[in-house]
């Protein structure tokens, strides 16, 4: 059954367009502004909801634009890029009413706005995309559409960051370039959704392809901060807090990730990687980034460089989880993982943004009894860090307890270890945060206080938080509901591993 | 058989804006409406053009109804209207660019006397080059296009010399001395070429041509010739200073648009004209030029402290691309190379155009290009810089630029003969170009240190969209291409139209 691929360029007009007209705006028509953006994700939400129904039903969405001989942009949806596409609208709501809570009074912010737009659209195209060429089209614009967020104080240190994401993802950007280049030399042009490129070629061209298949992972793994092309993640955190959401739940690193499944799955098919043995490979990374980014994290006191490391360790995960492809319970932890660290990682970056934008406190050793000045946030803070640890009954625990049993059925003894290492290490870097928050006692003023009446801060910076955390709890307690993000994902799976 | 107005339609490129030049240096008060419209009717001239092409296929117009081998004849098709659009829709930019350009200098009531002169000579120098340059690609002959050649040269080397300062007029000297070099070495080419086959029509010699020494010489001297004109490396030393220190719409033009003209002529007369004369040595010497040009422009570029001189290294480094292009399309003299080579050209040109433009309002602006001072006049004008930024997304080939389609030709182009080794300076390249653009962008992006140190009236209009309009239409270059790709096969098929039908 056919439904009509203009909903997918609707889709993508629905924050492009706010986005245009949000450039030319003058700063101080901040309502019409904030009226354009939520407009705009209500009605991508909506469309969205249309999206998903229509693919449950089993219609299939696509549309191409013929560019030359053998480039083609092809957008394409199917389940996977329905859980990405809807992962990132919800959350692009939420982060732009944090965003206008947290940019109040602050200049550019028409700049702002509007490229936070162009991220949103890029990110839905990466996920839409049905061919390597469009996903490189997107993936590419996705960089440059950053750039002006993270350097958006414009100064000297948010600049030395933005040189530095520039000169990764630019140079992974280049090898991905190169390596889609020569793969579809190889291949012939090829849709993602065809299980993977003709199996005679890996006989004919074995090596060449496991060369290709290291290129293409580095170029998406450097969004996705895989170790070692993690080093622009870290420095990026200069950014405003809304930013680093944007980068670490919503668009950017997700953007990796997301890349991975589709190489793994679409690309090279899970028959090809398993003949040329690449899996191994993929987990070898994977453990390593995990265990990495989570002994980096411990030795941070600056609480968004322990969150920015963190995220390291947690988007592997996902690499984990697709790195045993082979065995369904860890496809299904890998991929539920993409929704689920999303909604984690963005709570407690909406907290720590709160933090530091009511009383200016940065470190872990300024947050001394702050969740007596601020429990609301510091709640929906300890939600999100324990369902990083792993906890029931949040979502985190639903992601790992799949990982956990896939590896199991793997007898993959060694990701079983790194597991449960990876866990106490998360609780070690956590926990601490938890108990000096809730149990000591406040010293002194905090650094830089500001007063909100009535709640303890910025109605528009306690919500957000508020909300995803109440979902964090709400997908783990409901995991196994109709409509929750793993039924979803067991919906993608089934067309993976029937 | 193409009617008479078809003919008719092809002669106005070239006859309407020499007419135009004349007319402007006749008219000797600053004649405001005289260029626009000129470039205007050029613009609709062309666009009819195309669509005759689209219904007729290439157009062969003989000059004075005069055959070959004696008269000349015009030839159109899909590669020459291509670069005629190009011209088309940048003179345009450009002439508009220009009004507003020299309007902001001369209410600036800093010489005002100085800068009205400038704009009298400006126009009819301009209409002159637009001239010329129509004349070069529409050209059926290698006599009439070397007439062409230096008469576009000598334009430019006017043109680059308006601005009058000391170190402009020894730049653009340097610039004549090998505008002439290169026309001399062309005109000696066409002179062995013509005593061995006392043929001079493009189509005739490609009927003739076959390996043989004076042939062969012939070719040699017209293509260092026309290297030359290109400023490919290692010839390029005349054109960083002449194209950094003209007048921004002479830049603009200089870079975007006069060396495409001989760089379209080489590619032309290697892959149609004297085809069965090319051996794989020397496309490899051209392409390893060619990577040299990459890297030496994009390092330079990377180590300027000035704005224009670090675009104009950087169209160094462009031209290595397209010199890159040869050795890959040997195997493949078809669609695909030559789609590669012109979607690259039509780019470059408008980004380039676009970029020195940028780079000139923001020169108008504040007084002078150090980038290290112009920190925070993204506030001041941000679509001007928005426009710089979007042309150097061409530069390093980001989708959906044309620059993009035009390196993902090459790639697969490089990967499909085995010849994978090109690929990685054409990625280098890239990567150089990002460096460079971003170096300024850089800056640009950076809070406003200080006061601020921006002459504060507004930019006007005439200086803000024509290098938007421009950097946008190379941005989205990619997603015109079906239309290009109609324009190029326009001819049943085959991309170059042979001799006469």
């Amino acid at each position: 059954m056919n439904g009509s691929g203009w909903l997918l360029v609707l889709i993508m007009l629905s924050s492009f367009v706010p986005g245009i007209i949000i450039f030319g705006l003058p700063e101080d028509r901040v309502r019409l502004r904030t009226t354009l953006n939520l407009c705009g994700s209500l009605i991508k939400i909506g469309l969205i909801v249309v999206l998903n129904v229509g693919i449950y039903l089993g219609y299939s969405y696509e549309i191409r634009l013929p560019l030359v001989a053998g480039m083609e942009v092809y957008l394409h949806a199917d389940p996977l890029s329905a859980l990405f596409t809807t992962l990132s609208s919800v959350l692009w709501l939420l982060t732009t009413i944090y965003a206008v809570g947290y940019l109040e009074d602050s200049p550019n912010r028409s700049h702002f706005f509007g490229y936070f737009s162009l991220c949103v659209t890029v990110t839905i195209g990466i996920a839409l995309a049905g061919n390597l060429i469009t996903f490189i089209l997107f993936y590419e614009m996705l960089t440059l559409s950053t750039y002006p967020l993270i350097v958006h104080r414009g100064t000297p240190q948010s600049l030395r960051a933005g040189r530095n994401y520039l000169v990764y993802t630019l140079g992974g950007g280049a090898l991905f370039f190169l390596a889609a280049a020569w793969l579809q030399v190889l291949t012939g042009p090829m849709d993602f959704g065809s299980d993977g490129f003709a199996s005679h070629l890996v006989v004919e061209h074995g090596p060449l392809l496991s060369l290709l298949f290291v290129l293409l992972i580095a170029g998406v793994g450097v969004k996705a901060a895989l170790v070692p092309l993690h080093g622009w993640l870290p420095q990026a955190m200069i950014a405003p807090a809304p930013v680093s959401a944007l980068l670490h739940a919503v668009a950017v690193v997700k953007a990796g990730a997301f890349g991975i499944v589709r190489i793994v799955l679409d690309v090279y098919g899970l028959e090809n990687m398993i003949v040329l043995g690449l899996l191994p490979l993929l987990t070898f990374v994977a453990t390593l980034t995990i265990l990495w980014g989570s002994f980096r994290a411990l030795q941070q006191d600056d609480l968004k460089r322990r969150l920015a490391f963190s995220t390291i360790s947690q988007i592997s995960y996902i690499g984990l989880g697709i790195s045993l492809a082979d065995h369904r319970l860890a496809l299904i932890g890998g991929l539920v993982h993409l929704v689920h660290q999303g909604i984690m990682k963005i709570t407690l970056f909406f907290c720590a943004g709160n933090l530091a934008e009511t009383l200016g406190v940065h470190r872990i050793s300024e947050m001394r009894g702050i969740a007596r000045r601020m429990p609301w946030t510091m709640g929906a803070f300890t939600v999100g860090a324990l369902g990083m640890i792993g906890l029931p009954p949040t979502a985190g625990f639903v992601s790992k307890w799949f990982l956990g049993l896939g590896a199991l059925s793997a007898s993959n003894w060694v990701v079983v270890a790194v597991l449960m290492l990876s866990s106490l290490l998360n609780a070690a870097y956590f926990l601490p945060i938890l108990i000096t928050a809730w149990f000591d006692r406040p010293v002194g003023p905090w650094p830089d206080e500001k007063n909100f009446g009535r709640f303890e801060t910025r109605l528009m910076l306690l919500c957000p938080p508020l909300l995803t955390a109440a979902v964090v709890l709400l997908i783990g307690v409901l995991a196994e509901a109709q409509i929750s993000p793993l039924a979803w994902v067991r919906f993608i799976v089934e067309g993976y591993l029937p | 058989m193409p009617t008479v107005s078809a003919s008719f339609w092809m002669v106005l490129p070239v006859v309407l804006p020499l007419a135009g030049g004349l007319l402007c240096f006749l008219w000797r008060q600053r004649s405001l409406w005289l260029p626009l419209a000129f470039a205007l009717v050029n613009l609709i001239v062309v666009i009819r053009l195309t669509r005759l092409l689209l219904i007729q296929g290439p157009l062969h117009y003989q000059i004075g109804g005069w055959e070959t081998p004696l008269g000349i004849v015009l030839v159109l098709d899909g590669p020459a209207l291509l670069m005629l659009l190009l011209t088309a829709l940048c003179g345009a930019g450009v002439t508009c660019y220009a009004r507003g350009y020299f309007a902001y200098r001369i209410s600036a009531q800093k010489q005002p006397g100085r800068h009205e002169r400038q704009e009298r000579f400006f126009w009819p120098l301009w209409l002159m080059l637009l001239a010329a340059l129509n004349g070069l690609f529409l050209s059926g002959d290698i006599f009439n296009i070397y007439v062409t050649l230096e008469l576009l040269s000598i334009s430019a080397v006017a043109l680059a010399a308006l601005s009058g300062k000391p170190v402009a007029q020894l730049a653009s000297f340097r610039y004549l001395l090998a505008s002439l070099l290169g026309s001399l070495s062309y005109l000696l080419g066409i002179f062995f070429i013509y005593r061995s086959h006392g043929v001079l029509d493009l189509g005739l010699l490609r009927a003739v041509v076959e390996p043989g020494s004076s042939m062969t010489a012939g070719l040699v001297l017209m293509s260092c010739g026309l290297l030359l004109k290109s400023a490919a490396f290692p010839l390029h030393f005349w054109l960083p200073p002449a194209h950094a220190n003209a007048l921004a719409p002479v830049s603009a033009i200089l870079s975007g648009l006069v060396i495409k003209g001989s760089l379209y002529l080489l590619f032309r007369f290697w892959f149609d004209t004297f085809a069965s004369l090319i051996s794989p040595a020397a496309l490899n010497v051209i392409g390893m030029l060619g990577i040299l040009a990459v890297f030496w422009g994009g390092i330079l570029a990377l180590l300027q402290q000035r704005l224009k001189l670090l675009v104009a290294y950087s169209t160094v480094s462009q031209v290595g691309y397209f010199l890159i292009a040869f050795p890959l399309a040997y195997h493949d003299a078809t669609l695909s190379v030559w789609t590669a080579f012109l979607f690259m050209i039509l780019a470059h040109g408008c980004a380039k155009v676009a970029m020195f433009m940028a780079a000139g309002t923001m020169y108008l602006h504040s007084g002078h290009d150090r980038m290290r001072d112009l920190h925070g006049i993204r506030l001041v004008m941000p679509l001007t810089v928005f426009a710089y930024g979007m042309a150097g997304v061409n530069l390093m080939g980001l989708p959906p630029s044309g620059g993009f389609v035009g390196k993902w030709l090459l790639l697969t182009g490089a990967f499909d003969d085995g010849q994978w080794w090109w690929s990685v300076a054409i990625m280098a390249g890239g990567l150089l170009a990002a460096a460079y653009v971003f170096r300024v962008m850089s800056p640009l992006f950076q809070a406003p240190v200080g006061a601020s140190i921006f002459d504060g009236r507004p930019t006007p209009a005439l200086l803000e969209w024509p290098p938007l309009v421009l950097s946008l239409i190379a941005l989205l270059l990619g997603l015109f291409a079906p239309g290009i790709m109609a324009l190029l096969t326009a001819n049943g098929g085959a991309v170059i139209s042979g001799g006469l039908p």
